[in-house]
């Protein structure tokens, strides 16, 4: 398998109804380029896992504008127009996450456990319907994995083997979904030679990462 | 004073030195303007930052960093940038001294709803949730009215963020502590009669008979 793909080749690998996570926060530490070629194929009945909506031009923004996303697992999407006619005209199913629940959920997806326990939400709205667990007295909300069909994440720099760096707060959710799906696809600024990135700044081992969209030609 | 800069200048006087603080979206980003950056107060942004600093001058953003809000900022000396997994373990684990909020309502219980208008408007609720749960304090900076509509209301109508009671709401005319009790009020702001705080509040107000009025000079 070919670790370097161009984008038109990724996104010929994401059908239709695929789960897709996508990192970024409000448009920062996104795929940019595989979202808009996502949008311009015409995608439909995706599943989408994004902290949040951005607005209606950044971020998943393009997802919606064409129509690709059936149903939208996040925990923030006030900012984004489309989005929130969509969710009010019955066309996008919503399923709202507190962000701290969001990001363990993928992780414990990631790293093999069979759910989280978290304070955050009991006695609230989103707790209806949920187990509640009881620890030491202290009661919990049982909240299950979340994985996708593939990940797409953002990095600053990415060398030959697939070891990537992250800069700043563009960091964000990508560490943490290159360990959730079943497919990961980096879009990164830069290709580096391996050696450029010390071992000690890969937050990502190459090893976990299936295909880097390459330079244009 | 403008009331949104009342109300940061009164919450900044909350903050203590060396503490890890978490601001939220709207008048709660205002306090770091009146802190005194002496204090050494590290400013949590949720997306993945330990302290932040202002915004850079123009043409000297990084398009790498930004805020929560998705605006641009700089790092203070010492920064550090950690992953989501990570900053909201910091959040819920006990380990935020204070994060500072808006809200749509509070209640008499010390109720924070602010993340859902059913029917209307759901914006979802962000970090809010983690926050509330598991800052060590969470004070609520806001308007005292919405368009008129009483915001410090008996029993909250709106969805609640968390069950946990919040530690101090700060608006334009007054603070107010939640206890077991009820709410307390503890300061009017300066030449606001308690007849007004009361006539524009819906929760009932426990109270002395002299409130005294907020020391917006005095700082930490």
């Amino acid at each position: 398998m070919e670790l370097a793909i161009s984008i038109e080749e990724s996104v010929d690998l994401i059908p239709d109804g695929a789960t897709v996570m996508l990192s970024g926060f409000m448009g920062v530490g996104v795929p940019d380029k595989i979202v808009h070629a996502l949008a311009d194929a015409g995608k439909r009945d995706l599943t989408l896992i994004s902290n949040d909506t951005a607005r209606d031009t950044t971020g998943p923004g393009p997802l919606f504008a064409a129509k690709c996303v059936r149903k939208l697992i996040c925990s923030h999407m006030g900012l984004n127009t489309i989005v929130q006619a969509q969710y009010a005209a019955g066309e996008l199913e919503v399923e709202l996450t507190p962000q701290g629940t969001f990001v363990e959920r993928i992780r414990a997806a990631g790293v093999g456990l069979g759910g989280i326990l978290t304070p955050t939400g009991v006695g609230t709205k989103i707790a209806e319907g949920k187990e509640i667990v009881e620890v030491d007295g202290k009661e919990y909300l049982l909240e299950t994995p979340l994985r996708a069909d593939f990940a797409l994440i953002a990095a600053r720099s990415c060398d030959y083997v697939g070891n990537l760096a992250y800069m700043l707060t563009a960091t964000n959710f990508n560490p943490i979904m290159a360990l959730a799906g079943d497919k990961v696809i980096c879009e990164p600024e830069e290709i580096v030679p391996v050696g450029m990135i010390p071992p000690d700044l890969v937050k990502t081992p190459g090893v976990l990462v299936d295909y880097v969209i390459k330079k244009a030609a | 004073m403008d009331p949104k800069e009342l109300i940061a200048r009164r919450v900044a006087q909350e903050i203590k030195p060396r503490t890890l603080v978490n601001l939220g979206i709207g008048i709660p980003t205002l306090v770091s303007d009146y802190l005194d950056e002496s204090l050494g107060v590290f400013f949590q942004a949720e997306n993945g930052a330990v302290g932040m600093g202002h915004r850079p001058p123009e043409g000297m953003t990084d398009r790498h960093l930004t805020d929560a809000g998705g605006r641009f900022v700089s790092f203070v000396p010492g920064a550090s940038t950690i992953d989501s997994a990570f900053s909201f373990g910091l959040i819920r684990g006990g380990h935020l001294d204070l994060t500072v909020l808006g809200a749509l309502q509070v209640d008499e219980a010390g109720h924070l709803a602010n993340w859902m208008i059913p029917g209307h408007y759901t914006p979802g609720m962000g970090g809010a949730m983690d926050l509330v749960t598991g800052a060590k304090k969470v004070i609520i900076a806001m308007q005292h009215t919405a368009k008129g509509a009483a915001k410090i209301v008996r029993e909250c109508t709106l969805p609640l963020t968390s069950q946990r009671r919040v530690d101090l709401i700060v608006t334009e005319l007054c603070v107010i502590k939640p206890e077991d009790d009820g709410l307390h009020l503890i300061e009017r702001a300066p030449n606001v009669p308690l007849e007004v705080i009361l006539g524009m509040t819906e929760a009932n107000l426990i109270h002395g008979d002299n409130v005294p009025e907020m020391d917006l000079q005095s700082c930490q």
